[in-house]
Formats: C-alpha cells, structure tokens, sequence
C-alpha cells in the first residue's frame, strides 16, 4: 500500500491537470479523437503511472515491471500523456498523435511504442489478455510480486468477451489481477444506462466471483486506497468501479455522452461556439483539490 | 498398381493405393506433436475451449496439467488470453474446431494475435466438408480464407498424422502467429515418419508418367492431398501426365515452387476441402495471373453451405473425390 501524504495528493491532483492540458493539445492538434474518456481517466492513470506502478519509463522491457493493459483503447491520448510525462518519450512527441508516420496511433499499436503492453480499440478483449498474462506468470513464478492492471470503458462491458473473461478470472482465482472500470455512464451512442443498462453491477461482478470496491475516480486518496486493498486480497481477481465525470476538469463538456468520440473544436455547439472550443476547454480546466462527490447513474 | 507407385516420391507411403492402406486422423499427429513440444520446450503451454478430448489435447493436458488452461466455451477469449500468455514469455496451442475458432474469433486472431505479434498457435480442428454428418454449422469451409488474409498469419494444412506431428513440432519452434487446420476422420497415411516438413516448403508426391503428352499438375493441401493422388494415378493410367504437389503451408506460399510446376504442366488443378474462394486455389491463381498466366481450375465447394452426410457422400457431391477430379482434369485439357 502506497502511503500518501496530503502534500503528495495535492501534488498528484496538479500533475494530472497538467496532464489534462497535454490532453487537449494533443485532441485539438490532432483534430480528431476522444475527450470525455481521457479527461475522466486523468486522475487514475496520473495515480498509477505516478505512484502505483512499478515501472522503468528508461526501460520499457524491464521484465520486472508491473503491466498495464488498456482496453478500451480510445482513450489512449491519457495513456501517451502520462506515458510523456513519467519520461517513456518527450512530451513535444504528443502532438504527434493520430498522424502519419506517429508513434502515438490513433488506437495503440504495441509493437510502435515501447511502454504500450497491447494493441488495442475493438473492444472487450482486454481482461481476457491481462487474465492470460497472469495466467502466465503463475505459471513462470508462483511467488511473483507484479501486478496486472486492466483498464476497462463501462460501455465496453455489452461485450460479451468481458463476461468470459470474467468467469476464468474468477475461476482462477487470480489475485494479481486489478481491473479499473471507467464508470462514466457514457458510450458513443448515448448514456450507458440507455443504451444498454449495467445495473446492477457491482452485483454482477460479485456473482463472478471477483472481488469488488466502488470508488470516487477523481479522489486520488480513495483511489490509492482502493488499489491498496485490491493488491491485499489474495484469493480473487480484483475489480475496481471508478466513478468518474466524463470530460472531467472542463465543465461544460462534463457528464456530455456527445463528447466521447469528438475533439474540442468538433464538438456539440450548445454552450460554446466551435471555434472557441479549445481556448475555453484550457482556459477552464478545474483545479481538482477537493472532492467530487459520485454522481448518480441509472 | 507397381507401375503408379514408381511415380510416388521415395518418401511417399508405398502402401498408398493399396486398399489396406493405414489410416488416421491427423488430430492425432498433432496430439503427439504437442506433447513432444512440451517436453522440448517448457515454455509451451495449451488452452481449449471445451474441446481437449475431441482436439487431441488432452494428451498434452495430462503430462502438464499445469501448463494447461481450460476456458470454457468462448473462442473471443480463448484467442485473447493467449495473447496475453505470449506477451509474457509463453508459446500457447489454442485448439478448437476451426468452425469457432478462428471462425468466431476473427477479430481476437487478427488484433490480440497478428497484429501484436503474438507467437500464438491456433489450431482448427473438424475443418472441412468431411466432418460429415454434423452438417454445416461444424464444416468450416471458410478457415483457410480469413486466417490468410491476415498479415503475418502462416497457414498450414497437413495431409495426415504424421505431417501433422512434424508440422505440430515446427511451428512450436517458428516464432510468430501460426493457423494450422486439421480433419476429424481417420485419412490415409500418405507420409513416412522421415518424410521432410519444412513450413512455406511444396512437395511434389507423385511425378507425372513422362511418355504422356498431355499434362495436368494438381497441387492439393490437407487430407484431401490423398484424394488427389489417387486421382493423379488414375490419370497417368488413362494416357494423361499428372503430378501431384502436396501445399501443407498456404501461406507464405512457395512460390518458386508454383512457378516450376506450372511452367511444367499444360494446365493446373487445385484441390482442397474449402471454398473455391480464398483458399489455396485462390492462392496459386493470384500469384500466376501476375508472373505466368495459366488455365486454373479450382476444385472446392461453390460458394454453397455444407450438409450432413458421410465424407464420401460429401466429398462427391461437392466434387472435391478424387473421380470428380479426373473428371475435371480430363475436361478441362479439352
């Protein structure tokens, strides 16, 4: 368990509004690309890539590294930025993103980046992979110390592959296994619980035998925690429901299903003009210190 | 009788057209093959989607039980997990019927497998027409075509237990994604156990009678290779040069191969227990059309489901016997 400090919340907080800048760069330059998925996740993958990971951005191979699996693989502009700013490659790469000849391809390719475990974009492959990981390692050294994170969309969660996954996970019973679940209530369509309704789920993943903990995904403290315990329960996979505000730090985009797949000057018109769009999107990014109390779903 | 079996390469089983020729299912090679990977290198391990027995896992899964992973019946994952134990060190056998695995995992193989470069092993067994009575919901006819148009993918396609068990054994050693498709029922043993497997290598089984004027070069993959030997005999009985050339790899194709027996036939006749689209007759047309245009015929099922019936029924109703292929040689010299 990662111990942290007030100071080093704080500091935490303000790393991932930097990095939420980066990630409006990135969308604007690139002209295409998701917003609400990155800027929700902010706050976790500054967490993990920060504090919780055992990693070597200077050396992306080390065999010792903990791994982390991006599933749904749109929201990748987040994944690049703190991959940037932990040092995996320079931050002036980022505005790279989506364009010929990039590293940073509009969905990840693994074998382009170091630091990237897997391709990823059709959705709901991405348990099964960090469950065959696990699987692996068990096999390699029973005593193993890594972790395996699995970052998941909630819209990604119709898929049925998920729910295979899920059964053999549980099954095999794999402690080393985190899986983080964006609970934004957004997919590309609509609202999750129009599209297709996930309640209850806390529920469902209990029944597959996972252990489960539901937690404010913009309160880095009670994230840390969460992790913390996950990483102590020794006899299930872990899951991990973050609640999170899509497009997190700009408020009027927040909470917009029509912001998942649209970059600030692409976006819905209804509060600000399109071409004001990226200047109003950093000019009124939120600080984050404080809490964001979890809003309320279906 | 003796005077085909001088036409036969050396390492061909004499036995070949003799009715108590020995049969099996190439399953069983791979079967064996498997264990004997496992035993070379401790880094193989299996998965099966409900499947161990029928695939012949089940030998692998009782010598290292803990080198094997049961995933229930789901292919999407089964495809995915052993991505994920390759990118950890590990070199997984996924074994299913081909009919839902690649069938139904399409997109799995392609982004978790090929295009991470995953060094994973698919196995598709009960492939083809001669699954029989079963019907067409377990007759994968379409395996061949969607595994090679993947970049990266290898294809292979053996044509009885013992190519199977040496194809088992080479691929385990090839570092990249490999399809291998298998049969379920007993087929005769074409090969000898020293016979040479070599993945992208051609070999020709049977060379035609060379005081034939008129000549026609079959080249034939999977079980069905045996049908097209005997087909090829026949031929050469009833005054027509056939050569026979066993493809066990579809992809990468050996091209040079190809191009030889072309240039040294008066026309070509594939053979294989898939759509005439998209698989090994496809194969061979795309790459002479642009090096050495030649008359092709494609035998294979038409762009039609399968049915039940016993492999014989179904081999002739499709015309994929080894009478449909006289039949189609002699027309189409003609």
């Amino acid at each position: 368990m990662h111990y942290l400090t007030d100071e080093d919340v704080r500091s935490l907080e303000l790393k991932a509004n930097e990095i939420r800048q980066s990630v409006i760069e990135m969308l604007v330059e690139a002209g295409s690309g998701h917003t609400a998925g990155p800027l929700g996740m902010a706050d976790i993958f500054t967490l993990l890539y920060f504090e919780i990971l055992r990693h070597n951005p200077k050396d992306p191979f080390w065999e010792d590294r903990d791994r982390l699996i991006l599933s749904n693989g749109h929201i990748c502009p987040i994944l690049y930025a703190v991959m940037a700013h932990s040092g995996y490659f320079p931050v002036s790469e980022l505005l790279t993103l989506r364009k010929f000849g990039s590293r940073l391809q509009g969905h990840p390719h693994k074998e382009t980046l170091p630091g990237i475990e897997t391709s990823s974009g059709p959705l709901g492959s991405g348990v099964s992979q960090a469950v065959g990981m696990a699987l692996a390692e068990r096999i390699n050294n029973p005593y193993s110390s890594k972790y395996f994170y699995c970052l998941t969309g909630d819209g990604e969660l119709d898929c049925g592959q998920i729910w295979e996954a899920m059964m053999l996970g549980g099954k095999e019973k794999l402690h080393n296994l985190i899986v983080i679940v964006d609970r934004n209530g957004i997919q590309i369509d609509g609202y999750t619980k129009d599209v297709m309704p996930l309640e209850p789920l806390r529920e469902k993943f209990e029944s597959f035998n996972w252990d489960v903990q539901e937690v404010d995904g913009h309160n880095i403290r009670s994230i840390n925690d969460a992790i913390g315990k996950a990483q102590a329960v020794y006899s299930q996979p872990s899951i991990i429901i973050a609640h999170t505000i899509p497009s997190k730090g700009i408020d009027v985009f927040e909470r917009d299903f029509r912001w998942h797949g649209n970059p600030p000057g692409l976006g819905p018109e209804d509060f600000v003009k399109k071409s004001e769009q990226a200047a109003v999107a950093l000019k009124k990014l939120r600080t984050l210190n404080g809490y964001i109390n979890t809003h309320e779903y279906e | 009788m003796n005077m085909s079996n001088t036409l036969l390469a050396q390492h061909v089983n004499p036995n070949l057209f003799n009715s108590d020729v020995e049969t099996a299912p190439n399953r069983n090679g791979y079967g064996n093959g498997l264990k004997e990977a496992g035993e070379l290198d401790e880094r193989v391990v299996a998965l099966s989607a409900d499947l161990v027995g029928s695939t012949k896992t089940n030998i692998f899964a009782e010598a290292f039980p803990q080198r094997f992973i049961q995933v229930g019946i789901g292919e999407q994952s089964l495809a995915s997990v052993a991505s994920g134990m390759a990118a950890m060190g590990k070199i997984p056998f996924i074994a299913s019927y081909a009919m839902f695995s690649p069938g139904r995992s399409w997109e799995q193989v392609r982004t978790t497998i090929a295009y991470n470069g995953s060094n994973v092993k698919i196995i598709g067994a009960h492939s083809g027409i001669s699954v029989g009575p079963d019907g067409a919901t377990h007759q994968a006819i379409e395996d061949i075509a969607i595994m090679r148009v993947i970049p990266r993918m290898v294809v292979i396609a053996p044509c009885d237990v013992h190519e199977a068990e040496r194809a088992t054994l080479a691929i385990a050693k090839y570092v990249g994604p490999v399809y291998m498709r298998l049969a379920r029922e007993n087929t005769p043993v074409i090969t000898t156990i020293g016979s040479p497997f070599e993945i992208g290598k051609a070999d020709i089984y049977l060379t035609r009678d060379k005081a034939h004027k008129k000549t026609v070069g079959i080249i034939s993959t999977g079980t069905v290779t045996y049908q097209a030997l005997v087909a090829g005999r026949t031929l050469n009985e009833k005054g027509i040069g056939a050569s026979v050339m066993h493809m066990a790899t579809i992809k990468p194709l050996d091209k040079a191969a190809v191009l030889a027996f072309a240039q040294e036939h008066d026309v070509i006749v594939t053979v294989e227990e898939h759509q005439r689209m998209g698989g090994l007759g496809s194969s061979v047309s795309e790459y002479l059309s642009e090096v050495f245009p030649k008359k092709i015929l494609r035998m294979g099922v038409d762009d039609v489901f399968g049915q039940s019936g016993t492999p014989e029924e179904l081999l002739a109703h499709y015309k994929i016997d080894n009478a449909s292929i006289v039949e189609g040689a002699q027309k189409f010299l003609q």
